[in-house]
């Protein structure tokens, strides 16, 4: 029916189950439409770029993925689950939403940390306020993970007093903390120094090696290329090419992309 | 905060010892034999001032929460009233309002039999209950616009970042929107707070016996002016700075970087 994002994964040779599919999905802005039918389809162990210019559209549909923004029409299925929409496209069950959304962790481009919550405090609190995990358990967890990405130190810190690229690995580890089936980045190192871009993306690298499912909305072509298995470029709400990172980005077929990455690199 | 040293400025030690010697000065030459006699009914008085004060801050913030809430995200029918309430209550003096509820619905009350002989009457026809009515809505009304801002303040991310993680709407309320609205405001409502305590005189006007009454009733009795009021400065200057204070203690437990 649709183009899956294929390209199989050495994690994941075994594990083909489908974990979000989107079919068709529109969104307006008003009379703008931002989207034009978009159809995605990433499976277990996926991780999927979507590249494109600003405008493209690219965010809108990451962002109509977890309903942050109510698509107009479409179907969207995580983990065999179709989240139930009105005619209008907006979201039938708000339970249900909430349920799939704790499933979905999101990674911001502005990180959004909590403001008034220590480190530890951002990590533990939908676990503990959300899933009900006991305290004592989450807490053991959110220090495992903040040692992860390598900010063991920094858990009593608030999140105004530390760089962007420490704000981002503790805000992946807030994502980590709920152990999402997928996650969701929404340019994770645009509003960041180019300095501090690297620490993130080793830290989203390893991520990608141990199979998370993940969707990357991203700048950093390199990057995309290196770790994801499928690539999507969209161009005016609209996917225009995606295949494996080999072919898109050696071998673009549509002149736009050609012209996109020339931009670019 | 003021550290040791930083006193230690000549010309500060200079204001602190004129204060001094005008401190030793009011204890030497004015008259304070009075105070013992009145010092039941200044507690009396003293508690009132604090219990009012506590009790209409709370209630009227609690009413605030609401009214910014209604203003900053509510349906039409719901943010119009607000704002009407807020614009009504800011509009007008509170001596106005708290006279229009005591006199006015005060001598209301009696014609209706059913009021009466209700549970209610015996607190009806006292003034402490349109006393406390008036201070917590003049609190709710600034405080209802200061909320509304509060609640618009509040980043859009730090919302999406709660919804994306599948947080019911009143937890996302308790634990990010609220905490986030009421720390960015705290500072404005210190103040407020402080504000609302030298309201509290005029609740004398209806015959409560707050601090402020006790000391007319000295004046009244004893023809001794200007040492009850200057006691009287002195307790409203201690209060005040004891919200000051707490504010301040509350407001160091989130750092924010600005």
């Amino acid at each position: 029916m649709h183009p899956s994002a294929a390209a199989t994964s050495a994690a994941t040779e075994d594990a083909r189950e489908e974990a979000i599919r989107v079919t068709d999905l529109h969104k307006s802005f008003g009379s703008v439409e931002v989207l034009k039918g978009v159809s995605l389809t990433a499976n277990k162990g996926d991780v999927v770029a979507i590249i494109g210019g600003s405008g493209s559209g690219k965010s809108t549909m990451l962002r109509c993925i977890n309903f942050l923004e109510t698509p107009s029409s479409g179907q969207i299925v995580i983990g065999g689950e179709e989240i139930a929409m009105r005619a209008d496209g907006t979201a039938a069950n708000r339970r249900q939403i909430e349920r799939i959304r704790t499933r979905l962790a999101m990674v911001f481009q502005q990180f959004n940390l909590w403001t008034h919550r220590t480190l530890l405090e951002n990590i533990i609190e939908v676990p503990v306020h959300v899933l009900k995990t006991p305290r004592a358990e989450a807490v053991t967890r959110a220090r495992e993970l903040l040692a992860r990405v390598g900010m063991a130190e920094k858990e009593d810190a608030f999140p105004a007093f530390l760089s962007g690229g420490q704000q981002q690995r503790a805000a992946i580890a807030r994502a980590l903390a709920v152990d999402p089936s997928a996650m969701l980045f929404d340019e994770p190192t645009s509003a960041l120094d180019p300095e501090l871009v690297g620490e993130v993306l080793t830290v989203i690298r390893d991520l990608a090696a141990e199979g998370r499912t993940m969707l990357l909305v991203t700048h950093e072509m390199k990057f995309a290329r290196e770790v994801a298995n499928h690539v999507v470029y969209l161009f005016k709400g609209r996917i225009e090419e995606q295949g494996p990172p080999a072919e898109v980005f050696e071998n673009p077929k549509s002149e736009r992309l050609k012209q996109f990455l020339s931009s670019v690199s | 905060m003021i550290t040791l040293r930083a006193l230690m400025q000549p010309h500060r030690i200079v204001m602190m010892v004129i204060f001094a010697a005008f401190l030793v000065w009011c204890g030497v030459s004015l008259r304070w034999d009075w105070l013992p006699h009145y010092m039941p009914l200044a507690i009396a008085g003293l508690w009132t001032t604090l219990w009012i004060l506590v009790v209409t801050t709370v209630l009227g913030f609690l009413l605030a929460v609401p009214l910014g809430l209604a203003q900053a995200v509510g349906p039409w029918y719901l943010a119009v009233p607000a704002r009407m309430f807020c614009t009504v209550i800011r509009g007008t003096p509170l001596l106005l309002q708290l006279w229009l509820l005591y006199y006015g619905l005060g001598s209301l009350f009696p014609q209706f039999p059913w009021i009466r002989s209700s549970e209610l009457w015996p607190y009806l026809r006292q003034a402490w209950p349109y006393a406390v009515l008036a201070l917590t809505f003049s609190y709710a009304g600034y405080e209802g616009e200061v909320m509304r801002g509060a609640f618009s303040s509040v980043a859009k991310g730090q919302l999406e970042a709660a919804r994306s993680f599948g947080m019911p709407r009143l937890t996302m309320f308790r634990r990010i929107w609220l905490p986030q609205a009421v720390r960015n405001v705290l500072p404005t409502l210190g103040g407020e707070s402080i504000l609302q305590l030298k309201a509290t005189p005029l609740i004398a006007t209806i015959t409560v016996m707050d601090i402020y009454a006790v000391s007319s009733r000295v004046r009244s009795d004893t023809f001794i002016v200007y040492e009850p009021l200057l006691l009287l400065a002195l307790v409203y200057m201690v209060i005040a700075g004891i919200i000051g204070f707490a504010f301040n203690y509350v407001e160091r437990q989130v750092p924010a970087r600005r």
